[in-house]
Formats: structure tokens, C-alpha cells, sequence
């Protein structure tokens, strides 16, 4: 029998798996594409991780006390966190963009893995915040920050903190396919990060938090991150010998908080997704 | 001759509001398939259930062989569609469009390019083949949509109101467009609620109000069925009774008289004129005016539901705003 098109000659070449990262690859470039077009988007991972650097650093540098370690040396990994949490608003609104247009139907008309176009958005914010991370250490470095932890230690942060980005992703791709236009996707991106990132020890020591707060902030997905990215890039809290689990063990407490993000998120956004269609 | 596309009582409710109510329809292999209705008369959600973008409450669809409903991805292997709103990335240019659907589609990158390049030129657009699309007319995006559509040379294509809101240029262009795609053997399937449209491009229309088929045939199949031709006389008042009687031997019905308009049913087109044209002659009548109409599609939709077609434009069409989330 003569195929009945092109695709269906190609399509059982390779499996479910090649397919689903062959699609969600051309998502990446469709979107990186739109990312360089948008001069918004050139300010929020070019821009705005300077001025948060030199904002911090000066304008709080002096006043905040952290003990022994400088605050900048504090301080820089926790704008490094707060940043890359922040671009997972960008898929909520990337995702509710593409929801409210026409493309979708064209996607989901498609015989791709619409898995894919999540798994796609969230590719392009990875390299995105790759962009956004090495602009800030290069700030940060220009301001007298230091790696001082090692060259492996380091590499193992900047993992850590693009993979925490890639979890952050998939919290704000359910929070995009679920509200209605991308204003409120815009606002709804970006509402939770703010108690999340501040109730941490992103800016200050969670020591200086009343008790109930406290309890929040030491088991916040942040503080881990931030802990953990402090002592691989050398500059280690001290820790309080009766500190919780997640402040005695940073690095583990991070790696299972991104596994169950992700686990949680991920197929929850895919399901969203299934189901969405568009107008 | 086979069946391309063949959808068995199709249901879709929206709680209370029915879109699609047992539609059934048969479009045979390479040819033309339209689909007629008013807004809200569930064009676009048939369209979307065969095309697996919606799953029906209960019905069969096959496409060319393939259960939609059982095996959607399938399906969609074998399908272009091209739908109401351009369905293309409005950042993207023209070419990065088709190239990243053709990717989509599982073609190779090689072949994806040339692809693309080809369906430009085919449709006119190389000029503007590295223009973002937001700077497209709308007659260029619904090009390019169709473009996206053709991309894995699909036997069967989907077309929901390809020609809505274009002006009257880009329409004879997507009309000569879709009919070059007839010719190399492509079966299509199209809605709109233009009777124009149906008319021209279709080989067999069906109408469809509420969800339902209501009528099914060919164009003048539809016109036969109610009434065929007539030929419409205007004369002077005092003399309308004296025609009706001098044209009621060569009527194929009953003669209608309504103030000077004289209406005759025939059958037979042009000869019947002439031979109104010497009746009145004989019978010393004076014609003001006379000609023969055939029915237009809005006569066949205002005898089969009671309603002209365009005046219930304003219902909404609900199916796709529910359906979202």
C-alpha cells in the first residue's frame, strides 16, 4: 500500500523516546528563535541580572550583617537562585501565550508528542538561564565575588541550580496552562516566587525569622538550594549542630525536593496540556 | 469509488447545548466535500472531531482507514488541516514556520528546507518567506496556514472556513488553490457558510443546521429540491392574472401571482423563456421584466429550515469555548 503521506513513511522509524526529544528539540529552537526576536526577553536575562547583583550588593551590601562570611559572597548565590526561580514564570507565560493563539490546535493537529512543546519551552529556558547565569557571575566576579570552592564543586553548582530551574519550569508550565489569559499568567508566574524567595536564606539568615516562619524557611525549596549552591561555590553557612536535615545536608535535600517537584509537576503540566485546547 | 473520510452519528454536548447531534457523512475519495452552515450550526467542532482535536461523547470516525478515536496519532499522520484562525507562530517567519512543522511532521531537516521552500513558491510566498508573519495580510497567513497543511502531502485535508474573512481577490486565489489540490487527487473536506462557496468547489455539499445533517446532494440536486427553476415575470399589474392564465400550460407546477410578479415553475432552462417570451406575445401581455432563476443554496437553506442563513450569523459558536481546559 502507498503511504498515504510523508510522515507516515518517516514516523515509525525511531520509538516514543527519540520522537519525544526530537520534537521537544524543535520546540526549543522555535522558541529561542521567539526569545531573540523579543527585546523584552533580552532585558529580563541580560539586564535585570545586573542591576540585582549590583542592587543587592550595594544597597544592602553594607547593612546587612551575616556573621563572618561577606555579605556579597552571601549574598550572590542567593541572587543567582532567586533569578533562575524567576524564569520559571517565564513558562507560564511562554505556555498561556501559545494556549491563546492558534498555534496550539496547528501542535496538537500535529502527529509529534505534545509533550513535547512543554518539554520544549522549558529546553529553551534552560539555555536561557544559562545566558542569565554566566551574566551574573561575570557581574558578580567584576564586584569582587569569588569561586573558591573548586572547579568540580562549582560545576556541580551551576548543575544543581540550572536543574532546580528546570523543576521551577514545570511549577510555572502548570501554573500557565491553568489560568485564563497571560496577564494573569504574568501575575500568577510570578506571586508565589516573591513569599518563597524571601521566606528562605536567599537575603537573610533564616536565624533572624520568628519561629513559625523559621520552621518554613529552613525546609524551603530555596534555603536547600541556596545552602547548597553557598558551600560548592565555597562560602559554607555555619550550621548550627541542632540545624534541620535540610540545613545539615543542602546538596541531598535539593537533589529529592527537584526529583519530587518534577515528578509532581511535570505530568501534571502534561495533562493540563492534553486536555487544554484553544479559544 | 472509495470513502475517504466517514463520520457515524457523531454526538459532542456541551451540558445542556448540543453541537453535534448524530451527524453522519460520507465524502468520497478525491473530491470535494462541503460542509454548509450558519455559525453555531457545528461546522468547526465536526471538523475538530475528525481531526482528533476533539473527542465526541459517542460516534465512529475513520479517515482514510484509520479510527480517528482509537488511533488518533495515527490519524494525524495522514491529515493536514487548516483551520479558522491561522494556525502558524506569528513570531516565527513564513520559512521557520513550515520548516519547524515539517520537522513536526517527521520530515528529515534536508527535506524539511526544500519542502518548505517548494510550498512557498507554490503559494506565492517567497517574497515573503523571511518576513516575520505578524506582518502578513490575512490573505498570506491563511496561505501559509494551508501551506503548513500540505506540508507531509496528505491524501485528505481538512479546511474549516478557508476562505472567511478574505477579500474577494485572496478568495478566487484560494478557490483556484484548493481545486489544483483536487485535481492531484486530494480529497478534501470543507465548511463555510458561504453558499457561493459550496457551490463552486464542492461536488457534494451537505447542509448542516444544529449539529444535524439536514440535507445531503450535489448543488443542483439541493436546488431541485426545492422546486428546481422558475421563471419570474413582471408585468402590469391589471394584466398579472392574464399572464399567469398564458403561462400556466407550460408551467411544470403552480403558477404563483403576487401583485406583478408572476412566478412559473419549469423544467427545461433558456427554451422555456422563449417560449414565456411568445406566450405573452400571443396573449397581447406587455413584459416589463422576465428572467429565470435558479434557486441560490440561501433558498435551499430557508426552504429546509425555515430561516435564511445568514440571520442567525450572530449565534456564537460555542463549541471551542468550552472545550478549553
Amino acid at each position: 500500500m502507498n503511504p498515504r503521506s510523508i510522515t507516515e513513511q518517516y514516523a515509525s522509524k525511531h520509538g516514543k523516546i527519540y520522537w519525544l526529544l526530537h520534537d521537544s528539540s524543535v520546540i526549543a529552537w522555535r522558541n529561542l528563535l521567539r526569545f531573540k526576536r523579543n527585546p523584552e526577553v533580552l532585558f529580563f536575562d541580560v539586564v535585570q541580572p545586573i542591576i540585582f547583583i549590583l542592587l543587592f550588593a550595594y544597597v544592602f551590601g553594607g547593612a546587612i550583617d551575616v556573621g563572618d562570611s561577606s555579605y556579597r559572597s552571601f549574598l550572590i548565590p542567593g541572587i543567582f537562585v532567586q533569578t533562575i526561580a524567576f524564569a520559571g514564570a517565564s513558562a507560564a507565560i511562554g505556555l498561556n501565550a501559545d494556549m491563546n493563539s492558534g498555534i496550539i490546535d496547528r501542535f496538537k493537529s500535529l502527529p509529534m508528542n505534545t509533550t513535547g512543546v512543554l518539554l520544549g519551552q522549558n529546553l529553551a529556558d534552560l539555555v536561557r538561564s544559562v545566558i542569565t547565569l554566566f551574566i551574573m557571575s561575570l557581574t558578580g566576579f567584576a564586584i569582587g565575588w569569588r569561586i573558591s570552592g573548586g572547579f568540580t564543586n562549582a560545576v556541580i553548582g551551576y548543575l544543581l541550580l540550572l536543574a532546580f530551574g528546570f523543576s521551577m519550569a514545570w511549577i510555572g508550565s502548570t501554573i500557565g496552562l491553568s489560568v485564563s489569559s497571560p496577564q494573569v499568567a504574568s501575575t500568577a508566574g510570578f506571586a508565589w516566587l516573591f513569599p518563597l524567595t524571601f521566606l528562605s536564606n536567599a537575603f537573610v539568615p533564616t536565624e533572624t525569622l520568628p519561629t513559625w516562619l523559621r520552621f518554613f524557611a529552613e525546609w524551603n525549596p530555596i534555603t536547600s538550594i541556596v545552602a547548597a549552591a553557598r558551600y560548592l561555590f565555597g562560602y559554607p553557612m555555619e550550621v548550627a549542630p541542632d540545624a534541620p536535615f535540610s540545613l545539615q545536608h543542602p546538596i541531598i535535600t535539593t537533589i529529592i525536593w527537584l526529583v519530587v517537584i518534577t515528578a509532581i509537576f511535570m505530568p501534571l503540566a502534561a495533562k493540563k496540556f492534553r486536555k487544554a485546547t484553544s479559544r | 469509488m472509495s470513502i475517504a473520510i466517514q463520520a457515524n452519528n457523531l454526538v459532542k454536548k456541551y451540558g445542556e447545548v448540543i453541537a453535534l447531534d448524530g451527524l453522519s457523512l460520507e465524502v468520497e475519495q478525491g473530491t470535494v466535500f462541503g460542509l454548509l452552515g450558519p455559525n453555531g450550526a457545528g461546522k468547526t467542532t465536526a471538523v475538530r472531531v475528525l481531526t482528533t482535536l476533539l473527542s465526541p461523547d459517542s460516534g465512529t470516525a475513520i479517515v482514510d482507514g484509520v479510527d480517528v478515536l482509537k488511533d488518533p496519532v495515527h490519524a494525524r499522520e495522514i491529515m493536514g488541516l487548516s483551520g479558522q484562525n491561522a494556525s502558524v507562530d506569528e513570531n516565527l517567519t513564513g520559512i521557520e514556520n513550515l520548516i519547524m512543522l515539517g520537522r513536526l511532521f517527521r520530515l528529515p531537516k534536508k527535506e524539511a528546507i526544500i519542502r518548505a521552500n517548494d510550498l512557498l513558491e507554490r503559494f506565492n510566498l517567497n517574497d515573503a518567506a523571511k518576513r516575520i508573519v505578524k506582518t502578513y495580510s490575512g490573505g498570506m497567513r491563511r496561505r501559509l496556514d494551508l501551506a503548513a497543511s500540505l506540508i507531509a502531502k496528505p491524501n485528505i485535508l481538512f479546511l474549516d472556513e478557508p476562505t472567511t474573512g478574505l477579500d474577494p481577490r485572496s478568495r478566487l486565489m484560494m478557490w483556484e488553490v484548493i481545486q489544483n489540490l483536487v485535481n492531484e487527487g486530494t480529497t478534501v473536506l470543507l465548511t463555510t457558510q458561504y453558499l457561493e462557496e459550496a457551490d463552486q468547489l464542492a461536488k457534494k455539499i451537505a447542509v448542516i443546521d444544529k449539529g444535524k445533517v439536514i440535507a445531503q446532494g450535489s448543488a443542483d440536486e439541493l436546488k431541485t429540491q426545492v422546486g428546481g427553476e422558475r421563471i419570474e415575470v413582471v408585468v402590469s399589474l391589471s394584466q398579472s392574472q392574464a399572464a399567469a392564465q398564458a403561462l400556466q400550460s407550460m408551467s411544470s407546477g403552480k403558477v404563483v401571482v403576487e401583485g406583478d410578479h408572476v412566478q412559473v415553475p419549469v423544467s427545461g432552462g433558456g427554451v422555456k423563456v422563449v417560449e414565456a417570451v411568445r406566450a405573452l406575445d400571443i396573449a397581447k401581455i406587455e413584459i416589463k421584466e422576465i428572467q429565470l432563476r435558479r434557486p441560490t443554496l440561501d433558498d435551499v437553506f430557508l426552504s429546509l429550515t425555515g430561516h435564511h442563513a445568514e440571520e442567525i450569523k450572530v449565534e456564537e459558536d460555542i463549541a471551542p469555548k468550552k472545550g478549553r481546559r
